[in-house]
């Protein structure tokens, strides 16, 4: 049997039920693992170790009693640590939450703790979910386990980072302009973001909140369809929130791709798109074609603007959703003579200069005189781009495109270029704007032996075709295996 | 130079619902501070505000009672500012699209008439409380500030006036009446000294005849419609005797000073504020469809106006009838006493003379006091049989409000009942007569002025319980 810390989330539930492992071994050896992984990769912020166990134990006496378990009972997950956790410290990777314990469960996690997971601990991340490499974060960056001088992306490159290199079964993160799949791609995992509204943002550190959505990060499609049914539904405590069902995720797994329409988006497949990404791209555009689908080419011109008006529209919001951090009722405080310029202190010192950037940006873009110039037309590209997904669906099931422009790059090989770094969502962001699922698949590794992926994109409420087309995907292409990453005990 | 005012109010009433607007906390003004508070009105991480349909289907209530149409769709925006009672540091509210809009308000001052246009009535979210602490209570000297979020997402409706209003004496009208109507449809407790209806004027002078608008001040912190109307006109004779004496009114905000008698001018923001207004992501827009509308209009109560009217037509004089119609209690018994059978004007007379007096006398709340509509209309039955008089009749209600029992009850057992027994009044002047045979005989011969002499003997030999009326007539019956 293979490393316990290796399983899949459906191999290792598998493996609890029929007694041939326990969640107390399971999360050992995922514990351990991290034990040995971490002084490099660092995916952690917070391990809960003790929590951790005595959920374990706790899984383990249920299922030895033969009392009703969940689906991800005795599972040990990483959550991004911008998810609210009951008692366990919750910073997003910001100075300005440092010591921050919040007082109550997000609902996703509350629905993960219902489902019977175990929490690992919390993961790095770039600040408030800005960037594209977690290395904005203000407890130093992450390394990518398939080589430990690139990036593992961003933002949720903590969680991605965990689950590659085995130190969780798999991982939440958030997804504002492609914070899930991007890293997804770089870590050779199955990154997933639901139709907004599917999965409640209640207990998620706002960053964007018109495009923010949480979603899983897993070793296979299958496993994220498991994480994924277990997060969507209705909340009352999000006003956003879908008010019915949401679509299954496990209904049409290894349903094949016969009859399906496949549509290409030329502006997402082309300039500015790697060789070796490209030639991954088109070699399994051509396998889905084989295994009967039908591909169709299209042009969504309005894709070529998402990126500027993604960079009006997520700032603005940002500068809205930070205000909250001015030293006066949590986090921290720099003394200040009058309690502006306490508010003003804390905030320069609390802030990266990411977080700062985007926060300018924003509060630029709304102010009077240049609302209508900026946030207001960007609202009107929002809107052609939604309008031109609508037209596109009518014609196929599912787009799709690469996920990232490129394999992971080198640390530190972009952060002097902020645009360079805002490149890295080209793909991922026209489906955050138009509030649609899209997922991250992989399908093979670079000469330099980095992973690549493919996303497939679907309609609103679309994740069912979503799945059953990713599915396909990974079927039909190598399997990448896991990165051997050489370990040193810490 | 003759000056015109123009003059604006914009009026905050804060909602008493169970809850607050975006979260489930209780909306309760005297629990300890700091208790009713919550990851979503504290402003946690993470935490999201969802919308409290009964805030929406009050304000939708506030705007028909002033006439004002209703949008199908509203949305709510953020807008955005610095403040540290403000846990978001941006507040929940509504910029282009209010629930409520171009609606009126009639005020009455001097007997004229005059409509008050209502641009707008929008929802919004209150903010915490800050106490500063130091001297002076005002922020510029405090040592610390303490902060009670109690208050933080409390409901807040605010009501902006156009600029219609022309004097102070009309500001207070408006203030008056607007807070009589939001009182009446129980959705606030409308009280001003606890701050639960807020009034803020924007006040501009101009030279009667002319119609651009001057520059505009603010004028906040009034706290009693006496202050508002006080303020209003100290900051037009400011204003006048600033432009006469060739300076020039500042755009400001200034507070109003009651001890004073004065408006100081307000630590003044950096330029114009910019809210930076932007659609509010996390809240869908709000949906009055016409049948909810409908629903809600349904279920609104008179309105003051109206209710004026009507109690005129059932006999009230004018100032009676807007005397009843301003206080819930009076206009309970009114209606009570009427519909026993009370005449209006009788019952009105009452309850805005003898009652009004007494209530302010014992400091006791009429609704408090043991008197029922069925009291006031056997207290107008035994005046008009004549069972009392005017004076004990006054006398029998003070009984009667002090809880000693009915009128009838209460006037036998202080013995105030008049004698209109003919056959025993009969009696007492024959017995007058025939123990004053010298006066009768000069009565008889033409003396009248007699007639007080023989009423008076007869007042006294009955303890004062005669109708003196009817022993006149018998009196003078017997001179043949």
């Amino acid at each position: 049997m293979t490393e316990l810390s290796q399983l899949t989330l459906v191999e290792a539930a598998v493996a609890l039920r029929s007694g041939e492992c326990t969640s107390v071994a399971l999360t050992e050896s995922v514990l351990h693992r991290a034990s040995l992984t971490e002084a490099s990769v660092h995916a952690y912020l917070t391990i809960d170790r003790q929590g951790a166990m005595a959920a374990a134990e706790a899984s383990d006496r249920r299922i030895a009693d033969e009392k009703p378990i969940g689906p991800l009972d005795g599972l040990p997950i990483a959550l991004k640590d911008n998810m609210m956790t009951k008692g366990i410290e919750t910073t997003a990777s910001s100075k300005i939450l440092s010591g921050y314990i919040p007082p109550y469960d997000g609902t996703v996690v509350k629905l993960l703790r219902e489902a019977g997971a175990v929490f690992v601990g919390k993961t790095n991340m770039d600040e408030f979910a800005m960037g594209s490499s977690t290395e904005n974060s203000a407890y130093g960056p992450t390394r990518n386990p398939w080589n430990l001088d690139t990036v593992p992306g961003g933002s949720s490159g903590g969680s991605a980072a965990a689950v590659a290199a085995g130190s969780a079964l798999a991982g939440l993160g958030s997804d504002t302009g492609g914070s899930i799949r991007q890293p997804a791609a770089l870590c050779g995992l199955v990154g997933m973001k639901p139709t907004y509204g599917l999965v409640s943002r209640y207990g998620l550190i706002a960053f964007a909140s018109s495009l923010d959505q949480i979603g899983p990060l897993t070793r296979s499609v299958q496993d994220a369809a498991v994480l994924y049914e277990v997060i969507a539904g209705h909340d009352p405590h999000d006003a956003t929130s879908f008010p019915g069902p949401a679509p299954s995720g496990t209904e049409r797994l290894g349903a094949g791709v016969e009859g399906l329409r496949v549509g290409v988006v030329n502006e997402l497949s082309g300039e500015g798109i790697d060789d070796e990404v490209l030639a991954a791209f088109r070699a399994t555009v051509d396998r889905l074609a084989n295994a009967g689908a039908e591909i169709v080419e299209l042009s969504l011109p309005s894709t070529a603007t998402a990126l500027s008006a993604y960079y009006l529209i997520a700032p603005a919001e940002c500068s809205a959703n930070l205000a909250r951090f001015d030293g006066v009722r949590y986090g921290l405080r720099v003394e200040g003579s009058t309690v502006d310029e306490m508010m003003s202190l804390t905030r320069a010192e609390g802030f990266g200069s990411e977080v700062i950037r985007r926060i300018l940006l924003g509060t630029y873009a709304l102010s009077a005189g240049y609302y209508d110039a900026f946030y207001g037309q960007a609202q009107r590209v929002r809107t052609l781009i939604i309008q031109e997904f609508a037209t596109a669906y009518q014609q196929v099931d599912v787009l799709v495109s690469p996920t990232a422009p490129a394999p992971a790059f080198e640390l530190g090989a972009k952060t002097q270029d902020p645009l360079s770094m805002y490149m890295q969502d080209i793909c991922t962001i026209p489906s955050n704007l138009s509030g649609h699922p899209a997922m991250s698949v992989p399908v093979g590794l670079s000469a330099s032996g980095l992973p690549i992926g493919f996303q497939v994109m679907a309609p609103a409420l679309g994740e069912t075709v979503m799945f059953q087309v990713a599915s396909a995907i990974e079927a039909l292409s190598d399997d990448i295996g896991r990165p051997v990453l050489e370990v040193v005990a810490s | 130079m003759n000056w015109e005012p123009v003059i604006g109010i914009e009026v905050h009433v804060e909602l008493e619902t169970a809850s607050k607007m975006f979260c489930g906390c209780a909306v309760d003004f005297e629990a300890e501070p700091n208790t009713n508070v919550c990851p979503v009105c504290l402003g946690l991480p993470g935490a999201l505000p969802v919308p409290n349909r009964k805030a929406i289907e009050w304000i939708t209530k506030i705007g028909l009672a002033f006439n004002c149409s209703i949008s199908e769709r509203s949305q709510f925006h953020r807008k955005n500012y610095f403040y540290s009672d403000q846990p978001k540091n941006y507040q929940i509210s509504q910029f282009d699209v209010p629930v409520c809009h171009d609606g009126w308000l009639d005020v009455m001052v001097d007997g004229a008439t005059s409509r008050i246009r209502i641009n707008r009535a929008h929802m919004e979210e209150d903010t915490g409380k800050s106490i500063h602490v130091g001297d002076s209570g005002r922020i510029h000297s405090a040592t610390e500030t303490l902060l009670n979020f109690n208050r933080a997402g409390v409901p807040l409706v605010e009501i902006v006036s156009e600029a219609d209003i022309r004097s102070a004496a009309q500001a207070r009208a408006y203030a008056q009446d607007l807070r009589t109507v939001v009182a009446a449809l129980g959705v606030s407790d409308a009280k001003l000294e606890e701050g639960s209806i807020r009034f803020d004027a924007n006040v501009s002078i101009r030279p009667v005849g002319t119609e651009p608008f001057g520059t505009k001040v603010e004028v906040k912190n009034m706290n009693s419609f006496r202050s508002l109307e006080r303020a209003v006109d100290y900051e037009i004779r400011r204003q006048g005797g600033v432009l006469e004496s060739g300076g020039i009114v500042h755009q400001e905000t200034r507070h109003w000073d009651e001890g004073e008698g004065v408006t100081h001018s307000m630590r003044s923001k950096e330029g114009s504020s910019d809210y930076r207004y932007f659609p509010e992501p996390d809240l869908l827009p709000i949906e009055v469809t016409d049948e909810w509308r409908d629903e809600i209009a349904a279920t609104l109560p008179e309105m003051p106006a109206a209710r004026v009217r009507r109690y005129i037509a059932l006999g009230a004089d004018g100032d009676s009838a807007s005397s009843l119609a301003g206080s819930e209690a009076l206009a309970t018994l009114f209606e009570s006493a009427v519909e026993a059978g009370a005449p209006g004007n009788v019952a009105a007379n009452w309850l805005t003379g003898e009652v009004t007096a007494w209530s302010r006398r014992e400091s006791m709340d009429v609704g408090e006091s043991a008197l029922t509509g069925e009291h006031l209309r056997d207290l107008a039955a035994m005046v008009a049989a004549n069972s009392l008089s005017s004076t004990a009749a006054k006398e029998v209600l003070g009984y009667v409000l002090a809880g000693e029992g009915g009128p009838v009850e209460v006037a036998t057992a202080h013995d105030l009942v008049q004698i209109n027994d003919s056959r025993a009044l009969e009696k007492a002047v024959d017995e007058v007569i025939a123990d004053n045979e010298e006066q009768f005989a000069r009565l008889a011969g033409g003396e009248d002025k007699l007639i007080g002499f023989f009423v008076g003997l007869v007042m006294r030999v009955t303890g004062g319980k005669a109708d003196p009326r009817a022993a006149t007539e018998i009196i003078r019956s017997r001179i043949g």
